[in-house]
């Protein structure tokens, strides 16, 4: 079985800078990922990532793509991993497909959206209920909908949405919106906006597509008429296929200054971890750094293969 | 490369430039349908596919929703 000198998992910011550093110091790569760009090709208005003072997600993903592809990589686009684990010095990668062996591998895996767990969720995906405001968004022209979630997230569908949509109706559980003030003042400045604070989703109504929502204000039940409905309550961590990896306790893997986890060999960057704040140039210089230890470890380390 | 293809798709979504990338990866001609802004389109998409995810792939009548890239290649014989 060939063996490589890194695997990275998952391609989105970190992944990607790590992939150009890896690339560019010469070691033998190979790039895992369900998909490229990762969460940034999801988000909507970038205006804090230096150099670009205004870039849309998919612009900015579809660039770092271009200067991940200007190298020889093999890339897996598509595969899922299911395991990694070491086996002596080497690291082995299980995918749904495949067995890969590595000398050192890091895992920028990211995260995936929360699930709202209400009755009708899962029979209205796709069906009015997205978990992408800047993919299905523009399916919306002129509909009434609802975003659930007050954080930053929520607001940037919001946003997105107020441009398309008849009305966005916000449905917030805690007291008050949170995330930024700047995008906090445009949903709130929006006349087709209206937000509802201390309110729960309870259901998913409809018959062949998403018709209306059950909400749960303080102390009364409401059903709220949309025909779509955007879920933005927040992030889990892509970390169940690192199972003998130490993780936080909402399941990030704990990385050292370094991006060393506690698998010699094993690094990791970008939203997958514990390091402080979630952004996408935090998530690229993390990349970064743990490209540079995964070479630094490879220099360090006499391997008998 | 005699089958009709037809993808739905909306400009941002990253699925959808994966989906076209794939195929002028691999020459195959075809006619991209932008159902943002589009109504009649997107109800063409809707009806078609059963849902509302893009990007939807019409090849020569069989319906793909998402970029199932092994089910494209497939019916593509790629």
């Amino acid at each position: 079985m060939k063996m490589y000198d890194l695997i990275i998992i998952g391609a989105g910011p970190a992944g990607i800078t790590a992939s150009v550093y890896a690339a560019r110091k010469g070691m033998r790569l190979l790039v895992i990922s369900r998909d490229i760009g990762g969460q940034a090709a999801w988000s909507g208005d970038v205006e804090n990532y230096t150099g670009y003072q205004f870039i849309s997600g998919p612009e900015l993903a579809a660039k770092f793509e271009e200067h991940l592809r200007r190298f020889q990589l093999e890339l897996r686009e598509g595969e899922t991993v299911i395991d990694i684990s070491k086996d002596g010095e080497q690291v082995v990668v299980r995918t749904s497909e495949n067995l890969y062996q590595s000398k050192t591998a890091i895992i920028s895996s990211g995260k995936s959206s929360r699930e709202l767990n209400v009755p009708g969720e899962k029979e209205f995906k796709n069906k009015g209920l997205t978990y992408c405001a800047t993919c299905d968004g523009p399916l919306f022209l002129g509909k009434k909908v609802a975003v659930i979630g007050g954080g930053n997230s929520a607001l940037d569908a919001a946003i997105q949405l107020m441009r398309i949509a008849r009305h966005v109706y916000v449905i917030n559980n805690s007291e008050e919106l949170g995330g930024d003030s700047l995008m906090r003042e445009k949903v709130l400045a929006a006349a087709n906006v209206t937000v509802y604070n201390h309110t729960r989703v309870k259901a998913v109504l409809g018959e062949k597509f998403v018709g209306a929502l059950v909400i749960h204000g303080k102390g009364s039940e409401e059903k709220l008429g949309v025909e779509g409905v955007f879920v933005e309550i927040g992030l889990i961590p892509n970390s169940q296929f690192a199972g003998g990896i130490q993780k936080n306790e909402i399941g990030e893997i704990k990385v050292n200054s370094l991006n060393e986890t506690s698998a010699p060999g094993i690094f990791a960057a970008g939203d997958v971890t514990d390091v402080a704040q979630k952004q996408i140039i935090i998530a690229a210089g993390e990349g970064a750094k743990a490209a540079l230890s995964a070479f630094n470890y490879l220099v360090q380390h006499k391997f008998s293969s | 490369m005699d089958k009709k293809v037809k993808i739905y798709s909306t400009p941002t979504c990253p699925f959808c430039i994966r989906a076209k990338q794939y195929l002028k990866d691999n020459n195959v001609v075809f006619e991209d349908v932008d159902v943002s802004g589009n109504q009649q389109a997107a109800e063409e998409m809707v009806s078609k596919s059963g849902q509302m995810g893009v990007p939807v792939l019409d090849i020569d009548g069989e319906i793909i929703v998402g970029f199932d890239k092994d089910r494209i290649s497939q019916l593509l014989g790629l």
